[in-house]
């Protein structure tokens, strides 16, 4: 069904550590990733499955490491890559970094956390939340008379545990927006889209049962509050904890929360908005002599709102040199090793227009190779603010013991994968 | 304090070190011992010696201990099987541990302990496990069932696991009944015959009711299980759906996917006009263009499937051309992907907006995306027609670039243009030629040869262009070799005055100087034809060239259909068949979608299909004389209809000589050396030759010459109820030309005499070509048979059934009527052979709820003999695949009236005990296909 074995290698293809669920493909078979990866990548073919035989190898990479799981049968393949991201994400909670100096720092705990992730190429509890409660960095202090399966490790709620205390109960909600877009050389915006989450840090205690309301135009139409403001989701996905049937029937969004900080839900709309920060620019390069740039920014937000940490990283010409910078607000900066000019604005009011200007020496001797045009790429955060308008209306928290608990609300909306191609 | 410290002793007395640590009386050394173990075994190093030493630090309270211990045995005990058994007993102990965890460790743990000697004396505690109060000692024990089926799958079934396992589904556990799914489906997968998962409605209810309730993984499991289930009926299949698609909300991508594999293949039984249709449609969408902001991983998986269910279901996504825009740090491997998926997408809608993103990527330096973005330029071109013109200014502005890559494929897609669309955009190629010089890629030469050639006449200087690539005729690869040659001989043909010199020295090359078969032979048959008939060599080298078809690289609809069974898996990504990339055929069950087979709708299934009519059945659609008189008295019984005579058979005999002498001297003279070239123009305004258009009639048909089967012949008409003439008759096709034979036999006493024929309107305009001619008259108890020639010209009036056809006859005596049942496959003409992109396409275009399918009972057939038995009737195999020791067969036939039916036939060679067929039928008029089936059904039992 999946994964046979699963293995962490180095960057150069070394193991540092592996586990063989179901010993049908023999652990050596690994010797051949690593050149397998390095020809295929040669060949402009690398994709994310390889083969090599009758052995399938599903890998990703993860900083400098290579997670890879092996096969002989027709596994279910996207379930191999959740799986695996899922097992970086355990890790990462468990060891704030995952690295080569982790793994070795901390193999023991690798290993059992392996046992307890997958069994026969099956995944089990993933959830490093209730993982903790089980398998611990201090497991040496652990005697076996102790140690006990939470019951919520089979329980149907199987993402929080029981006997949760806190003396303030309390729910913080944030809405960030994230603006996805890409325009092409000529102006025109080719995609426009919003990729929203809502993110929860939850400090309640016992087992409280939460709604939340957002203004969803689906549930307006079917209550009949069309003529109130409201904005239409495209896609949604939930996290676990969510009972999905309940919202496909009536659309309401009803869950017992995960302790801590966990991401409750995520949207996409496509409605096309005006881009809230606007480039123009003019990128001149004189061959052998210079490059002139010249970045043109606006505001296209609400007048009231504020945009922070604006960063506009425009692209230059890999061998440019003697950098000089004219910029009407804000700072620029050259970062030779990603071939940009960096422009941060700390404080982008909205309906303001700025300029930077920049000139670069070019050798006199041209370089062979042809390079790439990157897009110009732009970072930003208005707090306070909604792009798609969406609202959390109302947040119900219910618990046996009848306690008040404080929802607290906090929107942002930033930039995602906006991207202004350059001609 | 970390754990990397136990990577550093490297001391050289290492075993003996650990050895002795092993067994020191101090607990806490101990573990510091096998810890470093452990951390050797990570290593690499083999630590295989310390097995004993390692075993007696199993038994301890420390958990952690434990733990490694038992990684230890995991990894070893293949290797010391003998004292892996001093394992055992602890193992037994552990498992009636009163901590859970201990007990589910312990059982996880042994059976992934694969020596066979173990295993025995696992039974009992799993058998234990199984029926735990923990649930978490539940879930491990179901999936150890599925790891001891693995190492011995006789011992699971003896000790009764299976039941057990099965009772599992009903655990009040969630994830007691997801692992026990998983492991089920597990064993199932390895024994496809098992029907252990046993899936009816009771069963899915409970999982579809678990699927609520479990983890992600447990959902997955579930849903890849449901996707095995065939409803019984739409109204079961929607439930179904309706009670899936909440999944389609799920952060975890390979949830939503397989949520996407059960709801495409559901809907497979789902009548289009349902309103639930439609609405699944609109839901599919969304959440598969949200799988595009997975990881690049996951992304990658998403890309390859929605290419899959884009070809199957088009309409799902044909709105979201944009979100296929490639982002420039996209990886390639998801820039490649979404490129296809552009192309599949792109209509007269959106073709300005995918052209401007093409164009833009051409312009990129990733050299594989720019090829490939060239290619989608030209593929665009020819599956959109009203873009072509852009497509192709687009593809000049790129030749322009002069970027030496981007010339050449631009070069490619352009003659793919022309082919497309001939006579069209010729006035690009002095742009083309300017280019010459730069093509160094064999495609391109090959491509930019073929164009010269073919408008050699346009072109003021194709002799020198051609001349040139000449010079170095034996370094070019074969392709460029092959089209060189052609290319000179359509220069000779059309040009022949100024190049009888270019045209020899290329056939001297290639007969000559070459070693390459393929090269010599055309080279051959070049030289043999312009020197016998250069007037047939116009014909057969410069003959009209079938159109390019639009979608290319589509994917087999058969594969297509199995793949979508499979959304989400290795096979989905690799677009392969599981039983392409998995050894053996153990563990792969070919699967299909569920046949439409709603409650509402009645395909006829094959039990119900009658088979084809006996000889004597055709009474019973003999409609009473009223009715028939009604129709038969306005005819007109005097002269014959119209419509010349058609031809005799002579045609095709001398096809047979020609095929002997012909061959004869081709093969008996390899080393003939042609008349020379000069002599060749003075033949060429000499009038064609019969022979060779007939030497090519005779390649389309070689199958005809036994002609098509004839039933034996029937009574039709009884002679008591003719005033004493019996009619009986059958229908054959030979060549092209339909007859009746008759035999007319007078029982009465009296002579017949003035015989005529007439026939009522039927469904094919079947009609006599000539009038009945009995030559003498008919003096009783004589006997005469006449063959009497038909068409398909007379007037057309749809019968029930479709084939029936009423038939009136004529003498001094009476006018008497009856009706009879012609085999369809009379009205197969010889030019049925669709070609195989044409099919594909086809295939694809006729909505699935006109396909049918029949079953061909008790035909020991193998392929070659079903595909020669029916090419001989008209039916024609354009493609054979083998699939899992099945022959696929497909095949075409082409109706009198134009009508084109596709089949898929499965055949099962060497199987004895299969010698029933398949026969899927597809048609625009699917009325016709039961009538096909009973073709096929007498065409092959006979």
């Amino acid at each position: 069904m999946s994964a046979s074995a699963v293995f962490i290698l180095d960057v150069k293809g070394k193991p540092l550590i592996s586990r063989n669920y179901k010993g049908d493909v023999a652990m050596s078979e690994i010797e051949h990733f690593m050149p397998l990866l390095m020809q295929r990548e040669e060949e402009g073919a690398l994709t994310p499955l390889l083969s090599h035989g009758r052995v399938h190898f599903l890998w990703i990479k993860y900083s400098n490491l290579y997670l890879v799981a092996t096969t002989l049968k027709n596994a279910n393949a996207s379930l191999v890559y959740s799986f695996l991201y899922k097992t970086v994400e355990v890790f990462s909670e468990y060891f704030k970094e995952l690295e080569e100096e982790s793994i070795r720092d901390n193999f023991v705990i690798i290993y059992e956390l392996l046992d307890e992730l997958m069994d026969f190429g099956f995944p089990q509890t993933t959830d490093s939340k209730i993982l903790q409660e089980y398998i611990t960095q201090q497991g040496n202090k652990l005697e076996t008379g102790k140690s006990r399966v939470p019951p919520t490790v089979t329980n149907a709620v199987s993402w929080r545990s029981e006997g949760i205390k806190y003396k303030k109960n309390e729910v913080f909600i944030d809405v960030i927006e994230s603006v996805n877009l890409l325009v092409n050389a000529n102006g025109s915006v080719l995609l426009s889209e919003i990729v929203g989450t809502i993110k929860l840090k939850v400090f309640l205690s016992g087992m409280p049962e939460l709604r939340l309301g957002l203004n969803d135009r689906v549930l307006f139409e079917l209550t009949g509050r069309s003529k109130n403001k409201s904005v239409e989701l495209e896609d949604v996905k939930f996290h676990q904890c969510v009972r999905l049937s309940r919202f496909d029937n009536d659309r309401t969004i009803s869950f017992i929360p995960p302790d801590g900080d966990f991401e409750l839900m995520s949207y996409r709309l496509s409605t096309q908005v005006k881009p809230l920060i606007w480039i123009e620019s003019v990128i001149e390069k004189f061959s052998h002599s210079r490059v002139e740039i010249m970045v043109k920014a606006k505001g296209q937000f609400k007048k009231q709102s504020v945009a922070n940490s604006v960063e506009i990283s425009v692209p230059v010409p890999s061998d440019a040199d003697s950098p000089r910078f004219k910029t009407s607000v804000g700072s620029a900066k050259y970062v030779p090793e990603k071939n940009v000019v960096i422009w941060s604005i700390k404080s982008f009011p909205g309906g303001k227009e700025y300029l930077m200007r920049a000139h670069f020496g070019l050798p006199s001797v041209e370089k062979e190779e042809v390079e790439g045009r990157p897009p110009i790429g732009v970072k930003f955060e208005i707090p306070y603010f909604t792009v798609s308008g969406i609202q959390v209306r109302y947040m119900k928290i219910i618990e046996k013991s009848g306690y008040q608990a404080l929802p607290w609300v906090r929107y942002i909306t930033q930039s995602g994968d906006y991207q202004l191609r350059t001609s | 304090m970390t754990d990397s410290k136990y990577f550093t002793t490297t001391k050289k007395g290492e075993i003996f070190e650990l050895k002795a640590e092993l067994n020191s009386d101090k607990k806490e050394k101990k573990k510091e011992a096998v810890k470093k173990v452990i951390a050797s075994m990570t290593v690499g190093k083999d630590v295989s010696a310390l097995f004993p030493d390692v075993v007696n630090c199993m038994q301890t309270d420390n958990l952690e201990l434990k733990k490694l211990v038992y990684l230890y045995l995991m990894n070893y005990a293949k290797s010391q099987p003998d004292m892996a058994i001093m394992a055992v007993n602890t193992f037994v102990k552990d498992c009636e541990d009163p901590n859970p965890l201990i007990r589910a460790l312990a059982v996880r743990t042994m059976g992934c302990i694969r020596v066979d000697k173990i295993t025995e004396y696992l039974c009992e505690p799993l058998r234990k496990c199984l029926k735990d109060e923990d649930p978490y000692v539940r879930k491990t024990a179901a999936v150890c069932v599925a790891k001891l089926h693995d190492i011995n799958a006789q011992l699971v079934e003896d000790q009764g696991f299976l039941d057990t396992l099965k009772d599992l589904i009903s655990d009040s556990n969630p994830m007691v009944v997801a692992n026990a799914v998983a492991a089920l489906s597990e064993i199932a997968e390895s024994h496809p015959s098992s029907n252990l998962l046993d899936l009816n409605p009771q069963s899915i209810n409970k999982l579809l009711t678990a699927l609520n309730e479990c983890t992600e993984w447990g959902q997955i499991f579930i849903l890849d299980c449901l996707a095995n289930y065939t409803p019984k009926d739409d109204r079961e299949a929607q439930s179904i759906c309706e009670r899936v698609t909440p999944r389609l909300s799920h952060a975890n991508s390979a949830v939503v996917l397989s949520a996407v594999k059960v709801l495409m293949k559901f809907m497979e039984m789902l009548s289009k006009d349902l309103d639930y249709y439609g609405t699944l449609l609109k839901k599919l969408a969304p959440p598969l263009v949200t799988l595009l902001s997975a990881e690049p991983e996951l992304q990658y998986v998403a890309l390859r499937n929605i290419n899959l269910i884009v070809q199957k279901r088009p309409e799902i996504l044909k709105h979201e051309m944009k979100v296929f825009f490639v982002k420039y740090n996209d990886p390639i491997y998801v820039k490649l992907e979404k490129l296809d998926i552009m192309i599949r997408l792109a209509s007269q809608a959106n073709i300005a907006q995918v052209l401007a993103e093409l164009k833009e990527y051409a312009t990129e330096v990733d050299v594989d995306f720019v090829r490939k973005a060239v290619r989608a330029i030209g593929r665009c071109a020819i599956k959109v027609e009203q873009s072509a013109e852009r497509c192709v200014s687009t593809l000049l502005d790129l030749i322009q670039t002069k970027v030496n890559y981007v010339v050449q494929e631009a070069i490619v897609v352009i003659k793919d243009i022309f082919r497309k669309y001939p006579n069209k955009y010729e006035s690009v190629i002095a742009t083309l030629c300017e280019n010459l010089d730069s093509l160094d890629e064999p495609e391109a030469r090959a491509a930019m040869i073929w164009i010269v050639g073919e408008y050699a006449e346009r072109i003021d200087n194709a002799d020198e262009l051609l001349e040139s690539f000449l010079e170095g005729f034996h370094d070019e690869s074969t392709q460029v070799q092959l089209q060189l040659l052609t290319a000179i001989v359509k220069l000779f043909l059309k040009k022949p005055t100024e190049t009888q010199e270019l045209v020899q020295q290329v056939l001297s090359l290639a007969t000559q100087d070459s070693d390459n078969p393929d090269l010599r032979d055309r080279g051959y048959i070049y030289w043999r034809l312009l020197s016998t008939d250069p007037v047939a060599a116009k014909e057969v080298v410069l003959a009209e060239k079938p159109l390019i078809s639009e979608e290319t690289d589509l994917i087999e609809p058969t594969l297509l259909d199995e793949l979508i069974c499979y959304i989400g898996t290795l096979a989905s990504v690799y677009h392969k068949p599981p039983s392409a990339f998995v050894e053996g055929g153990r563990g792969v069950v070919h699967k299909s979608l569920p046949p439409r087979t709603a409650s509402s709708e009645s395909t006829e299934s094959p039990e119900t299909a009658p088979a084809g009519a006996p000889p004597g059945e055709q009474l019973d659609v003999i409609p009473t004389q009223g009715d028939l008189l009604g129709d038969l008295l306005n005819l007109d019984l005097g002269p014959p209809v119209s419509g010349p005579p058609l031809a005799t058979s002579s045609v095709q005999m001398g096809a047979v000589d020609l095929l002997g002498g012909g061959l004869d001297s081709l093969i008996g003279a390899p080393n003939f050396v042609a008349p020379p070239a000069a002599t060749v123009p003075a033949n060429l305004g000499a009038p064609m030759g019969s022979g060779l258009s007939d030497l090519f009639d005779l390649t389309s048909g070689v199958g005809t010459l036994s002609g098509s089967y004839v039933a034996p012949k029937a009574v039709w008409l009884p002679a008591m109820k003719a005033k004493g003439l019996e009619i009986s008759g059958t229908f054959t096709r030979q060549v092209g030309s339909i007859s009746m034979d008759l035999q007319l036999t007078n029982k009465a006493l009296q002579v017949m005499t003035d015989f005529a024929i007439q026939f009522n309107r039927n469904s094919f305009g079947l009609a006599p070509a000539a009038p009945l001619q009995v030559h003498a008259p008919l003096s009783p108890n004589q006997t005469v048979e006449i063959s009497l020639p038909l068409n398909t010209v007379g007037s057309v009036m749809k019968m029930e059934p479709l084939n029936n056809l009423q038939v009136a006859v004529k003498n001094n005596i009476d006018v008497f009527y009856f009706s009879t049942l012609y085999p369809l496959h009379i009205l197969f003409v010889e030019d049925g052979k669709m070609d195989r992109q044409m099919f594909l396409a086809t295939w694809k275009d006729i909505p699935n709820e006109n396909e049918a399918q029949f079953q061909i009972r008790d035909c020991p057939l193998n392929a070659e003999a079903v595909s020669s038995r029916l090419q001989s009737s008209n039916i024609f195999t354009v493609a054979k695949r083998n699939v899992e020791g099945q022959d696929m067969l497909y095949q075409s036939l082409k109706l009198t009236n134009g009508i084109w039916v596709l089949a898929e036939l499965r055949v099962q060679p060497g199987n004895p005990s299969f010698t029933d067929l398949e026969l899927s039928l597809k048609c625009r008029a699917p009325e016709v296909s039961q009538h096909v089936y009973q073709a096929y059904e007498t065409i092959l039992k006979n």
